[in-house]
């Protein structure tokens, strides 16, 4: 089945001067492999679009069944700098939420949020 | 030596919430009660401020509300205090804090200030390159504001051996703030890498208060936590060898699970193998997490690698103008009202000469937050800001955002919502870059005095 991020991971963001990170946690460890799989640093990328202007680097905490991303050249130029009213990217994460992944029918029990 | 000692978070940056502050030196049964208060701008508005304002202290502006809140408790259960709140002035915030101890009865309680990290005067000499961008850090010169070094935890350590109750510090990093009572009260070297991956690992962890309680994490119907108006501040309970519980003051909403606390270990985290902080390189990947009962985590196996021969600075310069403004449309039509704004504004910032570097108008509620990664089939909302924001060298040229804004009173489209301008619609850049100092070359003073 065909699902948004949103049902398999959580995610938060985080600033460091003009680089954002996007933490994607998958909401269990059943479910880390779909997203290690599909969710890449190209896609990643590709989804925000310009909102990201520079490169993607994607490290994968197979522990935490985590992928955490980091995003260069996303926040406008720096906290200081960004004309966007959410300068500190702390609304992010959110976008992700909506990348949609393919996720076979024996998992749907480890989804969240499907009703 | 004590087998466990128990450290609380008292705030996670300069405007956070008091009473979980309050309530964990009151309830938190706390050997250490840990306040940070800065972002990364913190020391540059301060010293702008205070060029402007000679009555601005230069330390945290909640100084006496925070301290007010926790000291009695604190002193009643000898619960020592480490806080960044000194900004730019910790030998000053160290004589308010005194100041109130003896308002409130406590006399001979021994307060450290730290010092030293601020390098402004010779921030040239001492670096080379900027990180972000490999110029030298020469071409700062013409606007450079201030520099400041992220100090590490080795001269809270020296305060707390010298008996110092309470401590405050300029600019520190976040995790040291929390791993220095670790190292004093275990003993720990400030070499002892394995041990100060750990340490710095459950600091990283408390450092941004709720976050890893059920702040900035509810998300209804996907991630719900209890009461997420009423959080309570972590608490870690530490082991000798840094093995740590986080919990929270029972009865307080939020939650600690192992949601909470993977979120917070991966923010503002790069490559999580490598965690660049003054005393240790942490290694998050190596952690074990496990709920051990309501609202309890054990967190234990992050490692750690030598600290690096050099100190990260902090460099900021005034770098312009932003002038921002925003006006409004609703009901049917409202987006198609919006476009017609903006092209408005464009072509009027043009008749005006507006010298910008960059010019942004948005939707709010369409795009303004997601900008170029919103969806292209997002649903047209109701209600619609037209939000506008232009970065500019001086300010009389931000001043003509508001003033075109202005001008779509009388001058714009039909059902133009819109504010008197009731503050000012400037504000200065400081742009913050940073670059590397080699360790030996920076000299942390600790000052002490008595209440």
């Amino acid at each position: 089945m065909r699902v948004k991020l949103q049902h398999v991971a959580h995610a938060r963001s985080g600033d460091k001067g003009n680089t954002a990170n996007i933490a994607v946690i998958a909401y269990a460890p059943e479910l880390y492999p779909c997203l290690k799989e599909q969710l890449t640093a190209e896609r990643l990328k590709a989804f925000y679009k310009g909102a990201i202007t520079g490169t993607v680097e994607r490290y994968a905490i197979d522990r935490l069944a985590a992928l955490n991303f980091v995003a260069h050249g996303a926040l406008g130029g720096g906290v200081s700098r960004s004309l966007c009213l959410d300068n500190y990217g702390k609304a992010l994460s959110a976008a992700i939420l909506g990348f949609e992944l393919d996720v076979p029918d024996r998992l749907k029990t480890f989804l969240k949020g499907m009703t | 030596m004590k087998k466990v000692i128990r450290i609380g978070a008292g705030s996670a940056w300069w405007g956070d919430r008091i009473e979980p502050a309050a309530l964990n030196a009151e309830k938190g049964r706390l050997d250490y009660l840990c306040f940070e208060t800065m972002a990364e701008a913190t020391i540059s508005a301060a010293q702008v401020r205070a060029r402007r304002d000679p009555t601005f202290p230069g330390y945290d502006t909640y100084l006496d509300e925070r301290m007010k809140a926790v000291l009695p408790a604190c002193m009643r259960h000898g619960t020592r205090i480490v806080s960044n709140q000194g900004w730019i002035n910790p030998d000053g915030a160290a004589g308010r804090i005194a100041c109130w101890l003896r308002t409130l009865g406590h006399r001979g309680v021994k307060v450290a200030s730290v010092n030293g990290g601020l390098i402004t005067d010779r921030v040239l000499e001492l670096t080379e390159t900027i990180m972000e961008t490999g110029a030298p850090t020469a071409t700062l010169a013409p606007s450079l504001i201030s520099a400041e070094v992220y100090l590490g935890a080795e001269p809270i350590v020296e305060a707390l051996r010298a008996g110092a109750q309470i401590v405050v510090t300029g600019r520190v990093a976040d995790p040291s703030l929390f791993a220095a009572p670790m190292m004093h009260e275990f003993g720990w070297d400030a070499l002892d890498h394995r041990r100060l991956g750990q340490g710095n690992g459950i600091g990283h962890l408390m450092e941004c208060g709720a976050q890893v309680t059920g702040g900035y994490f509810s998300d209804p119907g996907f991630k719900d936590v209890p009461e997420p108006w009423n959080f309570g501040f972590p608490i870690a309970e530490v082991e000798a060898d840094g093995s740590a519980t986080l919990s929270k003051v029972e009865g307080t909403g939020g939650a600690v699970n192992l949601m909470t606390v993977k979120e917070q270990l991966l923010y503002e985290v790069h490559d999580p193998a490598n965690y660049i902080t003054p005393d240790v390189v942490i290694d998050f990947t190596t952690v074990r997490l496990e709920e051990v009962g309501p609202d309890r985590v054990r967190v234990t196996g992050i490692s750690g690698k030598p600290r690096t021969p050099t100190l990260k600075v902090s460099i900021s310069c005034a770098e312009g103008f932003i002038g921002e403004d925003m006006f409004f449309y609703a009901g049917p039509g409202a987006l198609r009202r919006a476009k017609l704004a903006k092209r408005i504004l464009e072509e009027r910032f043009k008749i005006v000469g507006l010298q910008a570097e960059e010019v942004r108008i948005d939707f709010l509620g369409l795009n303004a937050i997601h900008g170029a990664a919103t969806p292209a089939d997002a649903p047209e909302p109701y209600e619609i800001a037209v939000r506008v924001a232009a970065r500019t060298r001086t300010r009389e040229e931000a001043v003509k955002v508001g003033r075109e804004v202005d001008g779509m009173a009388v001058s714009g489209i039909a059902h133009t919502g819109k504010r008197v301008p009731h503050q000012d619609r400037t504000r200065e850049v400081i742009g913050v870059w940073s670059s590397l100092v080699p360790r030996e070359r920076i000299e942390p003073r600790v000052a002490y005095l008595e209440s």
